[in-house]
């Protein structure tokens, strides 16, 4: 009954998602304001439908209606309530249902804006919208869907959407349950935080091919965007960090980064996510790079497609695999027509999208820019370079040779440290034009600071050459930030008299977007710390040692204490916890509990670390093995993870950065003026 | 544009197919399967190798106290067109750790004993053969098919 109805309104919205395609193009042909109309409300109308058949599908999950095969797959009677919720998006079938629903919730914010002078662009962000939604739409109708029921016919039981001949429902005692991995609040939140990011790109996207079908190739697609990218840019770089952050916890392997393609998918169009948000200042400020910003975006939304499909049929087998799926051809099907179209407008309308001035001096901020872009782009084709690179091997040796993460590393490494000089000097250069003399004088108190610090490192913590020059490029781009906001503090403070904070606050609150750049800025070079941390200085041991006995790491001494197990029926799960003594140079710091938690339904392990963070570094213990009776003890992995700690603040204070950038204005418009103004005033000043 | 922005356009350019080409010639493993590893003996000694196999439940030992891993692992396909052919992943590792017929080979693992261990689960190793004809893994990844794929419940499971 409910699954029919679930299904039945899947259907339904595919049509009306279909028909809502049909009329804005028709309508948009013949200047049919009536048809165009018809489409938005088309549009409008998908929302409630598909969040009707997305609650449908959370009722079959939290009522244990397991002759639905995919509840079957994700639940299991154990279950909490709230993971049940959650398992909607825990496996294929549901996530692209989660798709759709994001797309057409997004889609319909975006037609509910006043269109104003903009209508022109309305049928063709239909359009987009709508084909992208019609599409996953159609392969949860035709493919994955996830209402389909187990039925007993003659030769056992066989999954159906409808009744075949002389079946009868079956109806399973009690479901698979989901993935162990998976139930963590980190996982619960990292994927919808990926996906809220994936589907807000379409919207750029959209309005990019409205601007280059109906030729108004301006930056007003840009203007209109502009914080829709920032969103979707927040939501993607926070699932980019919950996933790491998960990893850290769950995955027990002392890291939070391993290079595997999932990871690499949804790393790309933030990559090429990153590098738009950069070139479209160009475009708005110099009416350079219109190409450039327009092959960024139909890249980032292939990208985004692309990802979809690999973070979703990855995670759910393992989180280091690929799963066969019969919707892989579909997908890259659908990216390859999507991006030959867009490529095609994009060439039809070249020649009108010609710069308007000519880039000059290779110092200016425009080229500062252009080399920002550069560096993005050398990282997405390394990252895109090694996904691919067993299937070009196999095609020119005849055998698969694969990389691993050393070539990332590797080859990420000085791209990355490129990127963090930029990221320091490019605020100080001035558009149009710079030198090498107007960039030293406002960079040199600065660089001398970094140098010094980095001197200091030298003889107080590494001898080590790359990490002492990583540590150098994050000083020396955090000094400048910091001191951009004391330049520019300081001369409001002269010209307004306020006193420093006020004119710090009011600077900041004035010109959001430059100085909540500035804060990103500040905490990617915190991140940058975190990440050279554990990539140069990690060190691990393991043993297993009796009850009393100690391990040591660093100066750290991990002193076994006891161990004990025990079954939780109600959740379905086995703890073994192990508590621990923790000490440097002798002095107590704490417990530490590492434990196993091993789930009866999944028959599957998960190893939690016992973990202790400070700034310094965090001590990581896990527990791999007990001997329950003899006196043999229990064995452990401990790592030391320096500075680690670095990264989570960074993508704290890089929230508080987006926050800044992307709040909404009272009126964009005037406050875009006013900022210059103050631009003006500051450069004056000083 | 100006020609020496082309010139820098060149050289960055030119420092990534570099940064590229060398990473990839650093740290290239060749995938291999159980029988490409037999088959290619000696000469494979010492190369920087992902094999893929079938783990053999019974073989599976571990020495806690050296931390010391040993399993056997069965040949299965290394094409995926092959493997769903024959009737899906956990299908080709039922039958390659019930055939005797096939090659295996012996894996050392030294480091904690992953969850996913078990018998019939796909063993992913990155590491080198050596001269005694053991295969060492610095790397161990497992795939277990069966448990989250679209697995139909038994009939036996209904009342």
């Amino acid at each position: 009954m409910f699954a029919e109805f679930g299904y039945g309104i899947l259907v339904v919205s595919f049509l009306v998602a279909i028909y809502g395609v049909i009329a804005a193009i028709y309508g948009a042909q013949n200047k049919s304001a009536t048809l165009v109309e018809s489409a938005r409300r088309a549009m409008l109308l998908t929302f409630p439908l598909i969040t009707l058949s997305a609650v449908t599908l959370i009722y079959l999950l939290v009522n244990d209606h397991y002759e639905v095969a995919f509840v079957y797959e994700v639940t299991s009677r154990s279950m909490p309530t709230y993971l049940k919720i959650t398992a909607w998006w825990g496996g294929q079938a549901g996530s692209l249902v989660f798709w759709s629903f994001l797309m057409s919730g997004f889609a319909s914010a975006v037609t509910l804006r006043k269109w104003d002078r903009d209508i022109e662009f309305l049928p063709w962000v239909i359009v987009v919208c709508s084909v992208t939604l019609a599409f996953f739409l159609g392969l949860s109708i035709f493919y994955e869907n996830p209402f389909t029921r187990f039925w007993s016919v003659a030769g056992g039981v066989e999954p159906h959407m409808f009744a075949p001949a002389n079946a009868t429902l079956f109806t399973a005692a009690d479901g698979n349950g989901l993935n162990p991995l998976l139930r963590h609040p980190g996982m619960i939140i990292h994927p919808p935080m990926l996906y809220l990011g994936f589907v807000s790109f379409v919207i750029p996207y959209a309005f990019a091919i409205a601007a280059l079908v109906t030729g108004r190739t301006d930056d007003r697609w840009i203007r209109l965007t502009r914080r829709w990218s920032l969103w979707a840019w927040l939501f993607l770089s926070f699932g980019l960090v919950l996933g790491s952050r998960w990893a850290y916890d769950v995955l027990g392997w002392g890291g939070f980064w391993g290079w595997d393609p999932v990871e690499i998918a949804a790393f790309m169009p933030w990559l090429t996510g990153t590098a738009f948000l950069h070139s479209v200042m160009i475009q708005e400020k110099r009416g350079l790079l219109k190409h450039w910003n327009m092959i960024l975006v139909i890249l980032t939304y292939s990208l985004v497609i692309f990802g979809t499909f690999l973070t979703r049929s990855g995670v759910l087998s393992s989180v280091h695999a690929f799963a066969q799926s019969a919707i892989g051809p579909l997908f890259f099907a659908f990216i390859g027509i999507s991006f030959v179209i867009s490529i095609a407008l994009l060439i039809w309308r070249w020649p009108e999208l010609r710069s308007e001035t000519e880039m000059k001096s290779m110092l200016s901020r425009e080229a500062l820019f252009l080399l920002n872009n550069l560096l993005f782009m050398s990282i997405l084709v390394v990252c895109f370079w090694g996904v691919i690179f067993p299937l070009i091997s196999e095609l020119f040796t005849g055998q698969k040779v694969t990389v691993g993460p050393p070539f990332y590393q590797r080859a990420t490494a000085p791209l990355f440290s490129a990127l963090l000089f930029l990221m320091a000097i490019a605020p100080l250069s001035a558009w149009g034009h710079s030198t090498v003399q107007t960039l030293g004088r406002s960079m040199w108190k600065s660089a001398v600071a970094a140098a010094v610090i980095t001197v200091a490192l030298f003889f107080t913590y590494t001898k080590s050459i790359p990490a002492l020059i990583g540590f150098s490029l994050i000083a020396f781009a955090i000094l400048i930030t910091l001191q951009e906001f004391w330049r520019g503090a300081r001369a409001r403070q002269k010209i307004q008299g306020e006193n420093f904070f006020t004119a710090l606050a009011r600077l900041t609150s004035r010109n959001r977007r430059r100085y909540g750049g500035y804060i990103i800025h500040i905490s990617m070079a915190l991140m940058a710390i975190g990440i050279l941390g554990i990539n140069a200085f990690q060190t691990e041991t393991q043993g297993t040692v009796a009850q009393g006995e100690e391990l040591n790491i660093s100066d750290y001494t991990v002193k076994y204490r006891e161990l004990a197990s025990w079954d939780n029926i109600g959740e379905g799960v086995n703890y073994t916890r192990a508590v621990v003594d923790v000490y440097r140079n002798g002095i107590y710091l704490g417990q530490l509990n590492p434990r196993i938690d091993y789930y009866f339904d999944a028959q599957q392990n998960m190893t939690i670390p016992g973990n202790r963070s400070t700034l310094r570094d965090d001590l990581y213990v896990l527990l791999v093995d007990w001997q329950p009776v003899s006196s043999n003890g229990a064995t452990f992995k401990v790592y030391v993870n320096p500075l680690v700690n670095w990264l989570w603040i960074g993508s704290l204070v890089f929230f508080v950065g987006i926050i800044v950038a992307a709040w909404p204005d009272k009126d964009p418009e005037t406050e875009v003026v006013r900022a210059r103004r103050t631009v003006r005033q500051t450069s004056a000043a000083d | 544009m100006k020609p020496k922005f082309i010139l820098g356009f060149l050289l960055i350019m030119a420092a990534v197919v570099y940064l590229i080409v060398s990473s990839t010639k650093a740290s290239a493993e060749y995938f291999m399967t159980v029988d490409e590893l037999k088959a290619e003996g000696s000469s494979a000694v010492n190369k920087s190798v992902r094999l893929s196999g079938a783990v053999i439940g019974d073989t599976i030992q571990y020495d806690a106290d050296t931390l010391t891993l040993t399993f056997e692992v069965a040949h299965v396909s290394g094409d995926n067109n092959e493997i769903e052919a024959q009737g899906g992943l956990a299908e080709v590792l039922y039958q390659a750790v019930n055939d005797p017929t096939r090659s295996r080979v012996q894996v050392v693992y030294i480091g904690v004993k992953p969850d996913l261990l078990r018998g019939e689960a796909q063993a992913i190793m990155t590491g080198k053969l050596g001269d005694d004809g053991v295969f060492h893994a610095d790397e161990l990844l497992l795939k277990c098919p069966t448990r989250y794929e679209e697995a139909v419940p038994e009939q036996a499971a209904s009342k």
